[in-house]
Parts: C-alpha cells; structure tokens; sequence
C-alpha cells in the first residue's frame, strides 16, 4: 500500500498526531535541557547587572550575591541581597513583586540601611509596549523619581500615583502600570522596617 | 497532499509583499498587528521576529506536507508552531541573550499569530520546500511593512515621535533614525487601541483606493475601445 491510501485510514490520524506531539515534546525537552544552563548563566549575569544598577556607584564593595539572607515575605521566601563598603552593613537589595496590567511585575529595589530608598529598577514585566513599558529605565526615566524616598518622605498615604493623591507621576494612557510599581516599592519598604533586625543582622 | 502547480518565484514576492498583504489584504494577525504598533520601532521588531517564524514553520510545514492527512492537519501545524516558538524562544533566551532583552516580549505574541497557520495552510501545505522559504519571507516581509507602518503613523500623532527607541532594537547605529517633533504632546487616543483601528482602516482605503485606480487606468488603457466616462 502507498502512503496516499494508508493516510485516509481512520487509525493513520491519531497514530500521527501522537507521533508528532512526541517528536515536538522530544524537541522541547532538548532545547530545554541544553539552553538551561546558558540561559540560568544569562540570567545570574542581569541579576549582577542589576544589583549594581539599584545602587550608587561605589557604595559597595563586597560580592552582593554571596552576601544573602533569606525571609519570608507574602508566604514566599525572599532573598536578600546585602552591600557592604569593607565590613559595614551600608545597604541591601531585594526583589519585591505587583500585578501589574498584564501580568507580575518584578521590581528590584535597594534600601540603606536607615530605610531610604537608594534606587530601583524593573526587572520583568509583561506591560503593555509604548504604554506601561515606561517603567523601565531605558525607555523613561521614571524609575528614578524613587531615589531618595523612604517611609516618611512622603507620608505613608503619598506613597501612590498623582491620581490616587500621590507623588508619583502616572503615564499618559497607563496608571494601573506605575501604580503596580509604587505599591510593590511601598509594600518592599514596610516589609524593611517591620523586619529591619533580622535583614540587617541575620 | 497533492502539489500545485509551483508559482513563480517573483509572483510569491509581489503577493506577500503587496497583493496578499497579510495585514492589509487577507486582514490575518490583528491581534499583535493592534497590540504593538503604538510605535514604528515595535512593529519593526514584531515583524522581524514574525518573519523568521515564519520562514522556518513554512519549510517545517512543507517538509512534512506529504505525511500529513488533510483531517488533522491543523492541530498537526499548531503543535508545530507553537514547539518551534517555544523553541526559538529559549535559544534565543540562552545564546542571544541582549537581542532577547528587546525581542522577547514579541516572541510569546507569535504563537497567537494566525498569520503563520494561515500560510502554512494556504501555501506551505501545498508547495515545495524552498518555494514555501521565500513565500515565508515575503509574507513575513510584508508584514514587517505594513507594522512599521501603522506603528509610524500611531507614534507620529499619537507621541509626536518616528522610530524612538530604534537604537535599543537595532543597535546604537540606528538612532539617526530617531526624530521628535518639538513642542507636540500627543494624542493619546492614537496609541489606544481605537487609535489603531483606526489607523489600519484609513490604510486600507488608502490601498483600496490605489488599486482601484490602477485598475481603471488598465482597463481604460486599450485606446479604441473603452471611452472613459469620466475622469
């Protein structure tokens, strides 16, 4: 029998079908198992890169990443990254996260150690492009109007967007966007000094 | 499944590019066409990605045309192309990890493409390998176009700006291409989701218009015969 006659066959169709959904699972599994590494190298490279965007130039100079200690925050554990400048504690840098329009948005965001913010940056973020996409710094500089603030400065219930009585400024056509991020720095900051002991001393 | 009589090769370029455009002809891809022309730089770079899909599904398509049986061939090339988008977007993700940084919002967005299942099941399915890479990359091409496009005219009412950002996409020799009218807020309603309709809809009259024109100066070529009524 040629192929022409077997492929109307009623068994040929699943046959098929199963074939190619094990061929492409097979293709999967093999691109997944050799671009892990390279992609988990890739991805310990940003996190250095961001480290060291977060903070001033020149206010740490230890390893951050080797530096860490570990919390829960929201039921979840989180790793923070602390910087010293020879052995004193200046500073750490930890990861906080907020629905934003379209998904989380992973904010990176460094505090010293009297609770000021230092800097923070977005790491990730499925934001609508030339909308919300202006949260990270290479498309505006809005990320930075955080440096400098902390609990106090401006008063806990400043702490949102322009629209919701705040001070941060929200973008032409995307307010849930920036709001998501000033929550998660806010949410990060309460989450310091509610445990500022054990970041600082574990 | 049967073969048809292979195309010529220029003719595939003319169809992708213009005649069968996918955005302004067949009206496929809506979704991303919509979703990220709010600038030309980001229906530059949804293009770019889409046509190198494109490309490979067409010859992964192709290749595999005569196994296939027409009953279940959609969910045949779905698997496909979803395992190839994944794929592409790990290597990607691992190896090109600075051009991935730009590209990889888009990647996820193409899987959702129909574009692509619609030229494999149009044109993959039925013609050879190499026919079906060029036809992939006219088609692709053609889209590239018509996002840059869309995306050119929502950013230039929308933003008063022309391909900002395109160094952060192209590399920092393309940022002559970057342009800011002074002194023009925006409106924000082009780079809205209506704002593209819109756009897309004035596009599309506007190449309406063009081939009607060109029909009616064809027909109204043979001198004798045909007296135009009007001009």
């Amino acid at each position: 029998m040629n192929l022409d006659a077997i492929r109307e066959k009623l068994g040929y169709q699943p046959v098929l079908l199963g074939v190619v959904a094990l061929v492409v699972s097979g293709a999967l599994a093999l691109a997944a198992t050799s671009t892990h590494d390279a992609i988990a190298a890739a991805e310990a490279a940003d996190l250095r890169n961001s480290l060291s965007d977060v903070l001033p130039k020149g206010f740490a100079d230890n390893d951050l990443v080797k530096d860490v200690v570990t919390l829960q925050y929201k039921d979840k554990p989180l790793t923070i990254y602390r910087a010293r400048l020879g052995s004193a504690l200046k500073g750490v840098v930890f990861q906080v996260s907020e629905r934003g329009y379209s998904g989380e948005i992973l904010v990176l965001m460094a505090v010293d150690v009297d609770g000021k913010m230092l800097g923070a940056r977005v790491l990730k973020h499925t934001e609508t492009p030339g909308l919300g996409d202006k949260i990270e710094i290479a498309k505006d500089k809005w990320i930075l109007s955080f440096n400098g603030k902390s609990l106090g400065e401006p008063p806990a219930d400043k702490w949102g967007v322009k629209k919701d009585g705040g001070v941060f400024d929200q973008f032409a056509g995307a307010t849930i966007t920036p709001r998501a991020v000033v929550k998660a720095v806010k949410g990060g900051m309460l989450f310091f000094s509610e445990h500022k002991a054990e970041i600082l001393g574990g | 499944m049967a073969d048809s009589k292979a195309p010529a090769l220029g003719n595939v370029m003319k169809e992708g590019l213009w005649g069968q455009n996918v955005v302004f002809s067949q009206l496929l891809a809506m979704c991303p066409a919509m979703a990220v022309t709010t600038s030309g730089t980001n229906g530059l770079g949804m293009g770019m990605a889409t046509t190198a899909v494109l490309i490979v599904s067409n010859i992964l398509v192709s290749m595999i045309r005569h196994t296939v049986s027409s009953q279940v061939r959609i969910p045949v090339f779905v698997v496909v192309i979803a395992g190839l988008v994944t794929v592409v977007d790990m290597v990607l993700n691992a190896w090109m990890h600075d051009l991935y940084k730009v590209l990889g919002l888009f990647i996820a967005l193409i899987v959702v493409n129909c574009a692509i299942l619609g030229r494999a099941e149009a044109f993959a399915v039925k013609n050879g390998v190499l026919i079906s890479a060029v036809d992939g990359l006219a088609m692709g091409l053609g889209f590239t176009g018509a996002l840059t496009v869309i995306g050119l005219v929502r950013e230039f009412f929308g933003a008063g700006t022309l391909f900002s950002n395109a160094s952060g996409l192209l590399g920092p020799g393309f940022a002559f291409l970057e342009m800011k009218l002074p002194g023009y807020g925006g409106a924000l309603l082009m780079i809205l989701p209506p704002g593209g309709f819109a756009v897309l809809g004035f596009l599309l009259a506007g190449k309406r218009a063009m081939e009607l024109r060109q029909a009616r100066l064809a027909k109204a070529a043979p001198p004798p015969a045909a007296q135009p009524s009007h001009c």
